[in-house]
């Protein structure tokens, strides 16, 4: 029942919003993602991976379609639902001060978009994925297409096309897997396996392809990025911040649940391909985030780097992989929220974006400043702060896997310190320019929102255990479940 | 009593305390509270330091090994490290260095920075390098020590760039930390690579199961470990970002990128020693890379005349001399001269701080000279450092280089040879600077002249402190040959698992003949030096004046430039070509047109771009319609 709660109630209070005044309405949905975020802390207190299916839960939705609503959380589930739940009092908190024409359509939207989020987590059923996975589509168009920046229509339908056609492929391999269950057919997650599973090495691969095409757009790993510099610089920040922090993890939950126990085979015929398209991500991305003048932009394209590294490392199937891979997907999320927010609070403040144009701010700024370092050393993965926890866990996945794309894939450590020192020196250090003199020290309201984020990079920094703990049963029970499959084949 | 497991956690807390009471209050301390605050918390990890050693020494030496868990670190799927400190005999002497050096220099910097604005900010960042360094030579296992090991990297960024004003300093900051990060990623390889084949990265465990696992293997780990040392102790090719890290304050190059951090290196092969006995290669490696970095850096210091800059390209070779004695197998010799090169050095920088506070900010020696009257006490304790660093018996840099110097003969004569020509090299370059410093006309402006002082008594307390260690630092370790005792070899021994930790096989009278060539050539150079500088009252060019090989020289082999040229440039080309070409022309519109070929035609796409919303539910419908007829048909 605590699942259906976590799923239905961002619903519920989605359309209740519109009972409220418009001016209440962003306290509203704030209440309502702590709520539901206290809802959630309390399940992790009591949170037992070894009883995992405790929060499982089951109705018929169209029996003669064999379609269940069902829904569950093992510990792989849990720590993405944490996620969400965690990241979105802090979008809406961060949102408080932006200026909103309409802001019951805005937060409705963003209920909406969490509760298609938790139920991707989630979801037993493939319909059912299916069906959350293109809901979460909906609400961040209309966000992103009604709040964006000019230019925002055709950037806007460029990613809705891209990652709808993507989820084609996806719909299609469903459909392919759903006709292969025995009996009347169904889309039971279990049955699904299965069918997977007997099928052809060949068949495997070519399931292997529908589904990961639709993962990595939505991720996005090279070469299927191309919709989301602009659409991530176009967004509205608090767009950005769903699309990167929460958004994008679908697709590694997708890996992770939809693709490597479904086909084996097709996983040990083609994951090196895949890996290796990510370690191109991670090395071009960051490369080209070295050339970056707007500091949106390359936050975008280090998104693209990190991003490679965490499929890789999903792709390895190997348990520290799958390990490393969830624990940086909670990283990358806090991460990348704070990354925007101060990107944010540094344009709206300067009227611009563009490095070259800013520095000196830490003259005017010293906390915002500081704020600002912790969260790149997190980003570049400095030990003891919540970026090297994972990294450093994928990196060895991903070396085990294969010493040279290990090393190639290692060089984020170099390349992202080489993009961030340098947007860091030209914007915050040297002397104060005129834009800079606009930008202000962090308002207390900023405050609340940060101070806890940098906390939080500590914390899973330097105490990551009980984070781990949650997924590990899941993970081996998930990797055991199918490791004989692949094993047939060595 | 307070248990001793106690006491080894509270040695980095403190200074991490530090670091956070400042850090967090950085503007509403006053400077006086920062210093205490600061100096205090090193202090108290100075003295549970002597303690430890102190409960170490009182142990059989095959019992000096402590060992405490703080807490689950990142433990998962087989893979686990704790947070947990090991204190055994390398440790402890670590410890007594760099709490000890590291305190003398924090109560430098109350006078040296005490009209600077940034005063707490420096105190905190300071604090916070004495706590990573601190989990650095603690750590039990390999992750722990790369925490460490990227903290105060970490630290040398923030401390390299604390004027942050200065776009200068700023680059020299981010060259540091980038070419550090080269490094670490080795060294991150490296230690992934132990987890791989030894299944655990906790030192205990790998090193009871080294000799099970294959050559190669170990090769391989250990190259790749050297990478980390090459970056943090600034070796060949890895070297270039230390002396334009003389761009933060002096008493942070005297601590950070002189006395401890750049040892870092040294200390991780020494506390590798195991492994690297093991694979002839690496240890191979080890020396050659040594050797040439001490050579080619001594040569770059001859012609430089930044003070700060001769003692930078110093450290660097002197570094080179640390590696090749750990690369010859004389890992107790290393560390012994790390030892005491923490205390000349640290005592040269803080020299050349207090030079160059007294001539508000004046670095170049040909705009100083004959400072000596009116700096005695920086003048004595300059003298004492520059005579231990050459190597003039009985002082300490005397006893480290003699025993460095010793083992390489008793190996091979070539590399005897060639750091015998590094060391001379560092003699007449040492002596150069100190010539032109102290001696012969007075150069700097009148103003400058005018208002020259000693420095205050914060400053010229830790100068004389050093003197004395510099001075004495030298008897832990005395050869037999002279009548003394081995004491820190003996000490180290159970740390050291090599055949030769202590000895090499030499018999006496090659060891006086070798001691007697050494310091009579020594003495010569001076003599040449004193001649040149002080007799002739020489003067080195002005820039631009240079020719040839010396031009070549003065501008360090145009190293930097060669870097840029074949590096630096081609990536930001690269990246140039990736983003407008690669991304924007060909991979956008490649995915353009396999997007219109999948939906069909571009004529159809052009019309739904018109911004249809509908688009969406028609595709929604469009699917269910797909289902729908698909379970129909399966049920036919």
């Amino acid at each position: 029942m605590m699942t259906i709660f976590l799923i239905f109630w961002p619903l519920v209070i989605a359309l209740g919003i519109f009972a409220f005044k418009p001016a209440n309405a962003k306290l509203v949905a704030f209440v309502s993602a702590l709520v539901e975020l206290a809802v959630c802390l309390f399940m992790f207190v009591g949170f037992d991976s070894r009883n995992a299916t405790a929060w499982n839960y089951q109705i018929p939705w169209v029996p003669s379609l064999g379609i269940n609503f069902s829904v569950g959380m093992d510990g792989i589930s849990f720590l993405l639902v944490l996620l969400t739940t965690g990241l979105m009092p802090f979008i809406i908190l961060s949102s408080f001060k932006t200026p909103n024409q309409k802001p019951a359509d805005f937060y409705a939207l963003m209920l909406l978009m969490q509760m298609a989020l938790v139920g991707v987590f989630t979801a037993l059923d493939g319909f059912l994925f299916y069906v959350f996975w293109e809901m979460a589509l909906i609400p961040i168009y209309f966000i992103c297409l009604i709040w964006g920046d000019e230019n925002r229509a055709p950037v806007t339908f460029k990613f809705f096309v891209y990652t709808l056609a993507g989820s084609l492929f996806m719909l299609m391999a469903l459909l392919y897997l759903y006709y292969q269950t025995p009996g009347a057919h169904t889309f039971d997650i279990q049955a699904l396996y299965k069918a997977g599973r007997a099928l052809s090495s060949a068949q495997q691969g070519v399931i292997f392809w529908g589904l990961f095409l639709a993962f990595a757009i939505k991720m996005p790993v090279f070469p299927f990025h191309t919709w989301q510099p602009d659409t991530y610089t176009v967004a509205p920040m608090e767009g950005t911040m769903l699309l990167s922090g929460i958004m994008l993890k679908m697709g590694f939950y997708g890996l992770i649940r939809w693709l490597l126990p479904v086909v084996p085979l097709g996983v040990h015929e083609w994951a090196l391909t895949a890996v290796v398209l990510s370690v191109i991500g991670i090395v071009y991305a960051s490369i080209i985030a070295i050339n970056q003048k707007d500091f949106k932009r390359l936050i975008a394209y280090a998104s693209i780097a990190h991003v490679g590294l965490i499929s890789a490392g999903v792709l390895t199937s190997s348990k520290i992989g799958l390990q490393g891979a969830l624990i940086q997907m909670l990283s990358h999320g806090i991460l990348a929220f704070a990354l925007f927010y101060i990107c944010e609070i540094i344009s709206t403040r300067a009227s611009t974006r563009t490095i070259s144009s800013l520095g000196g701010i830490r003259v005017g700024a010293p906390i915002l400043t500081t704020v600002f370092v912790v969260v790149i050393l997190g980003t570049v993965a400095l030990p003891f702060t919540s970026g090297f926890v994972g990294e450093f866990l994928l990196l060895n996945a991903l070396f085990q896997y294969n010493y040279i794309l290990g090393a190639l894939g290692g060089l984020t450590i170099i390349l992202g310190a080489v993009y961030m020192l340098h947007a860091f020196q030209y914007m915050m250090l040297g002397k104060h320019s005129p834009q800079a003199s606009r930008v202000s020290d962090l308002t207390r309201h900023e405050k609340i929102v940060l101070y806890p984020i940098v906390i939080l990079i500590f914390m899973i920094g330097i105490y990551p255990d009980p984070l781990l703990q949650i997924s590990e049963v899941a993970v081996a029970d998930l990797l055991e479940g199918f490791s004989n499959f692949s094993a047939k084949v060595k | 009593m307070v248990d001793i497991k106690v006491l080894i956690s509270c040695i980095p807390l403190f200074p991490l305390l530090g670091f956070l009471v400042i850090g967090l209050n950085v503007h509403k301390l006053s400077h006086k509270t920062s210093s205490y605050v600061a100096c205090g918390s090193v202090l108290i990890s100075f003295f549970l330091s002597i303690i430890v050693f102190a409960e170490l020494l009182g142990l059989p030496p095959d019992q000096r090994s402590l060992n405490v868990t703080i807490l689950r670190w990142i433990s998962t799927m087989g893979f686990s490290s704790n947070i947990a400190f090991l204190v055994d005999p390398l440790s402890s002497v670590m410890l007594l260095v760099i709490t000890g050096v590291g305190f003398l220099i924090h109560v430098y910097s109350i006078g040296y920075m005490h009209d600077d604005a940034g005063f707490s900010r420096f105190f905190s960042y300071l604090n916070l390098f004495i706590f990573f360094m601190l989990l650095l030579v603690l750590g039990s296992n390999y992750l722990l020590m790369f925490v460490g090991w990227e903290g105060v990297g970490l630290c040398s960024y923030l401390l390299i760039g604390f004027w942050f004003k200065n776009h200068d300093y700023n680059k020299a900051a981010n060259k540091a930390f980038i070419m550090n990060r080269i490094g670490d990623l080795g060294l991150l390889l490296g230690v992934i690579l132990i987890f791989i084949n030894f299944g655990s990265i906790d030192y205990e465990m790998v090193f009871a199961s080294a000799s099970s696992v294959n050559v190669t293997t170990l090769t391989w780990i250990t190259v790749l470990l050297f990478i980390g040392a090459m970056g943090k102790s600034a070796q060949i090719p890895l070297y270039t970002w230390l002396p334009d890290a003389m761009a933060g304050p002096t008493p942070v190059s005297a601590l950070i990128h002189a006395a401890t951090m750049v040892t870092a290196g040294v200390y991780m092969v020494a506390r590798n020693n195991i492994l690297y006995s093991l694979s002839p290669v690496a240890l191979q490696l080890v020396l050659v890379v040594g050797l040439c970095t001490a050579l080619f850096a001594a040569t770059i210091a001859l012609m430089q005349n930044d003070i700060k800059k001769v003692l930078a390209y110093s450290t660097v070779s002197q570094l080179g001399l640390m590696f090749v004695a750990l690369g010859l197998g004389a890992y107790a010799s290393g560390i012994f001269h790390m030892a005491t090169h923490a205390f000349f050095k640290a005592l040269l920088f803080l020299g050349a701080g207090s030079v160059i506070h007294a001539l508000q900010g004046e670095q170049d020696i040909r705009r100083m000279g004959g400072l000596k009257k009116y700096l005695p006490v920086t003048y004595m304790t300059f003298f004492i450092a520059v005579l231990a660093i050459s190597g003039i018996p009985p002082f300490a840099g005397f006893f480290s280089k003699d025993e460095i110097l010793a083992h390489a003969f008793a190996q091979n004569p070539l590399v005897w040879g060639i750091a015998l020509l590094a060391s001379l090299l560092t003699v007449f370059y040492m002596f150069r600077l100190f010539f032109l410093t102290f001696f012969g006309n007075a150069r700097a402006g009148e103003g400058i002249m005018h208002h020259i002082h000693e420095s205050p008594k914060s400053m010229a307390v830790p100068l004389i402190v050093l003197a004395i260690l510099s001075f004495i630092g030298g008897f832990m370790n005395v050869p037999g040959a002279l009548g003394g005792s081995t004491w820190l070899a003996d000490y180290l021994s159970p740390a050291f698992h090599s055949d030769f930790a202590g000895e090499h096989h030499l018999d006496h009278t090659t060891e006086y003949m070798l001691m007697a060539s050494v310091v009579g050539l020594t003495v010569i150079v001076i003599a040449v030096a004193y001649l040149n500088f002080v007799k002739k009252k020489k003067v080195p060019l002005e820039d631009g004046q240079l020719r040839g090989a010396a031009s070549m020289v003065y501008h360090k082999y145009y190293v930097d430039e060669i870097y840029d040229r074949t590096v630096v440039r081609p990536l930001h080309w690269f990246a140039r070509i990736a983003d407008d070409v690669i991304e924007k022309l060909a991979l956008d519109r490649l995915i353009n047109s396999v997007g219109q070929l999948i939906t069909g035609s571009s004529n159809v796409l052009r019309k739904v771009q018109n911004g249809s919303i509908g688009f969406y539910i028609f595709v929604m419908v469009l699917s269910i319609i797909v289902i729908l007829t698909l379970t129909t048909v399966a049920e036919l």
